[in-house]
């Protein structure tokens, strides 16, 4: 997920994603965010790879990559940047905000050195922030990759970070 | 009375059974008695100990060690490690997890539960502990005996009002798609549940998925509806893996598929993941974005029951509409209107959440008012602080106030008192929270989620932020609080879909009720909840022993003072961080506005 992905790589990761989900307009959505989940973003190469998979007007099977940047650039959870080998997701909703959220977001930035959106320069970490991932009856919630932590404080931080690799 | 040294409870929810957690039982046992160990060490079986995703889990007592992960083949070399030597095995050791046995513990008073009435009761990765408890039981009752008018007429007597947010009739809507003729037709359910706040679908997706597939069953039989999509937001991982088991499971007792019950009737359902778009819980952009495109919302009419999922009829329903359909159809509509207000029957989930001391997940009859919600569910607001507010209706909703405690709740009561009812997250305030900020933490996420295809939406929203970030700074000035109020009036009326419609609603919803802390903002510069950073003031107070810990806490230098001696805060080094405040063991830091 660091250096820019390999060009096979990529061919190869765009092609299983194809198989899986197929050429059908409605999957171009599951297709990105296969590509998404193995890369950890989608890169331009890998826009123009899904293009040339499916884009054939004989059989009728369609990809612009206007249409396909425009997919990208739309939802949140794809990428056009590479990400750190961790992504750390701050939920910045009001319900995690009036239980002491304010106070977290202040002490990962801190700690992290990093900037909403930013990722650190050994490209450990990216930080974000995230809306309501439904888990607010325990906030302050914040993810690490899939990882969930409720009830979080500023003390447990640097434990929850020490983790991981 | 045997004395144990040690007890170790794991978890045997269906989400650790899943992953071994009998296994893992036994395999303790064996190694206890193999060891010796039996009598000092005592394993019993418990529910709920964490998250439940990184099963099987287990917590040792007194240490309160909690072990997670870990197999059978593990516990030999667990036992070892930590009961003959008390080592702490850092590898299954979870630190801080989600807790979630507080989102939906035992009944509380007040409730009454329909929706959720086999969360946490059933294993929703079987379907047999569904059938075990009556499911599947009203798509037999409708598939043998009724017809598709007969169900809609069911389900319209019954008085279920849409669950997604603006209560539009069920039945009725079912109607609609009905009638209309063209074919195929779809059914969709809305499982994108976006509201910050609001976790209640989720928590059905989890716990009992077939009620929401059952639902949509029947809804297909009576609509006419031969293929449907639930529409599932990303965030909810385990909610999708469930739903996709419980469809396969479905399609093999024949639930699903082609000739339902042996009956000419055909329906099937697939999920769709969305991609992180809070838009895309719109009905219109949902339906664009199970197609493929960009979830943008359009004009209706077309109405989706005319025009929807590939320009097809196409019947949307929230999660938990669909989950009541099965009770209503087993147990009659008289049963269910008999629960609830005139207008608005049957029961409501709402996610509590905020200053209440204890928060979670709640079923109660339409009708109850919030001061019950708050007090006698809620258990009251945390730490005995004051009451201020609670926001209803999620980001499009409003703040309500002491005065509307006791509004018995529902559609009508809660858009007069100027929100609404939205999904049913209920974000409780006490008297710490700031109004001003409040508004602008929503107008934040409204902001950052319009979808930009209309202007007034798009730059009104933004506008409304910069004016609020503004006053949080300090930096309000006279006007400003008109200019805000029409600016919110502006975006409501021209935005194009509910999201700019709704967006101004809790800054108009704080002005009407909390308009003396928005001119406390902008012409006295002062925020009385003592909140928003640049208006607010460490001062260390007589009371100050000189102990010297807040000056060496200060991270910028800005305390200084002898050894016991009153120290003092130097206002213009002073960033406001609050830690002096923290570490202060005399409480002789006050923070002054
Ligand atoms: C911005 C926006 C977000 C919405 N989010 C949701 C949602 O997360 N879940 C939902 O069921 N309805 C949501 N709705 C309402 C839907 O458009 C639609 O009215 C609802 O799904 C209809 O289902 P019902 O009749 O069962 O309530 C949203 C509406 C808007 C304008
Ligand atoms: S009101 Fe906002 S979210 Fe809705 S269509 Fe317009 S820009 Fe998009
Ligand atoms: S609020 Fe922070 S910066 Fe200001 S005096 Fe206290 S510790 Fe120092
Ligand atoms: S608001 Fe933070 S998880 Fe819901
Ligand atoms: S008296 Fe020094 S920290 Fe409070």
């Amino acid at each position: 997920m660091v250096a820019s992905p390999v060009e096979s790589e990529v061919k190869e990761v765009v092609q299983q994603a194809i198989e899986k989900h197929g050429k059908s307009p409605d999957a171009l959505i599951p297709v990105l965010s296969e590509i998404n989940r193995a890369l950890g973003y989608v890169p331009a190469e890998a826009i123009r790879e899904v293009k040339r998979q499916i884009h054939n007007p004989a059989e009728r099977t369609f990809a612009a990559e206007s249409q396909l940047y425009g997919l990208v650039s739309f939802y949140d959870m794809l990428s056009t940047q590479p990400r750190g080998r961790h992504v750390i997701k701050f939920c910045e909703n009001a319900p995690c905000h009036v239980v002491g959220g304010k106070a977290i977001w202040d002490a990962l930035r801190e700690t992290l050195q990093l900037k909403n959106g930013e990722t650190t320069p050994d490209k450990k970490w990216t930080l974000v922030t995230t809306s309501c991932i439904g888990l607010c009856s325990v906030g302050p919630v914040l993810l690490v990759d899939d990882d969930m932590y409720g009830n979080v404080t500023v003390e447990q931080i640097p434990d929850i970070l020490e983790r991981y690799e | 009375m045997a004395f144990y040294r040690s007890h170790v409870l794991v978890c045997v929810d269906p989400e650790c059974l899943a992953k071994g957690a009998h296994d893992v039982v036994d395999a303790m046992q064996d190694e206890l008695v193999a060891q010796g160990l039996l009598d000092e060490i005592q394993v019993l079986e418990t529910s709920r100990i964490g998250g439940c995703s990184d099963g099987p889990e287990m917590m040792v007592y007194p240490e309160g060690v909690h072990y997670v992960g870990m197999t059978a083949d593990d516990i030999p070399y667990l036992v070892e490690e930590h009961f003959l030597k008390g080592r702490i095995v850092e590898k299954f050791r979870e630190v801080t997890k989600v807790v979630v046995d507080e989102e939906l513990g035992p009944l509380r008073p007040k409730e009454v539960r329909v929706v959720l009435r086999n969360c946490g009761e059933i294993d929703p990765m079987n379907i047999e502990d569904y059938l075990a408890v009556d499911g599947y039981q009203a798509l037999g009752k409708v598939i043998g005996g009724m017809t598709p008018e007969q169900v809609i007429d069911e389900v319209t007597k019954s008085g279920l009002r849409g669950r997604g947010g603006a209560g539009f009739p069920a039945g009725r809507k079912w109607g609609l798609t009905r009638q209309v003729e063209d074919s195929p037709k779809y059914m969709v359910c809305n499982a994108d549940e976006g509201d910050p706040g609001a976790f209640m679908n989720r928590r059905v997706l989890e716990g009992d998925p077939h009620s929401v597939i059952e639902g949509m069953i029947i809804g297909a039989y009576a609509t006419g509806a031969s293929f449907g999509y639930i529409y599932c937001r990303a965030e909810y991982p385990l909610a999708v893996e469930t739903l996709n088991l419980a469809l396969t499971q479905a399609r093999e007792f024949g639930f699903l598929g082609k000739n339902i019950l042996g009956t000419d009737f055909n329906f099937d359902l697939e999920v769709r993941v969305g991609a992180g778009a809070f838009v895309c819980g719109e009905e219109t952009a949902l339906m664009a974005s199970i197609m493929g495109m960009r979830g943008e919302p359009r004009p209706r009419p077309p109405f989706p029951s005319v025009q929807g999922v590939w320009g097809k009829p196409t019947n949307n329903n929230n999660v938990e509409t669909y989950a009541n359909v099965p009770q209503i159809i087993l147990n009659g509509a008289d049963w269910y209107a008999s629960m609830g207000t005139e207008r608005s029957k049957g029961t409501k989930t709402f996610a509590v959440g905020g200053n209440v001391a204890k928060p979670g997940l709640i079923e109660v009859p339409m009708g109850i008012t919030l001061r019950e919600i708050i007090f006698d569910v809620a258990g009251g607001i945390k730490d005995g602080r004051q009451f201020k507010a609670v926001q209803t209706g999620g980001p499009m909703g409003g703040c309500l106030t002491e005065k509307h405690l006791d509004l018995p709740l529902d559609y009508e009561a809660l858009s007069q008192a100027g929100s609404m009812m939205g999904s049913g997250g209920l974000v409780v305030m006490d008297e710490n929270s700031c109004m001003v900020d409040i508004a602008r933490f929503f107008m934040d996420f409204t902001q950052a989620e319009s979808c930009g295809k209309c202007v007034p939406c798009r730059i009104g929203t933004r506008r409304i932020l910069e004016l609020l970030q503004k006053m949080c700074d300090g930096k309000g000035q006279p006007g400003d609080i008109e200019k805000l109020e029409e600016l919110c009036h502006e975006v409501a009326k021209n935005s194009l879909c509910g999201l700019g419609q709704g967006a101004p609603n809790p800054v108009l919803s704080t002005l009407a009720h909390f308009r003396h802390e928005y001119e406390a903002h902008v012409y006295e510069k002062r925020c009385p909840a003592k909140v928003c950073r640049p208006l607010i003031r460490y001062e260390i107070e007589e009371s100050c022993t000189g102990c010297m810990v807040c000056a060496r806490n200060c991270p910028v230098e800005a305390i200084s003072g002898e050894r016991r001696q009153q120290h003092v805060i130097d206002q213009n080094i002073c960033i406001r961080c609050g830690i002096c405040m923290q570490v202060c063991n005399f409480n002789s830091v006050a923070v002054e506005s």
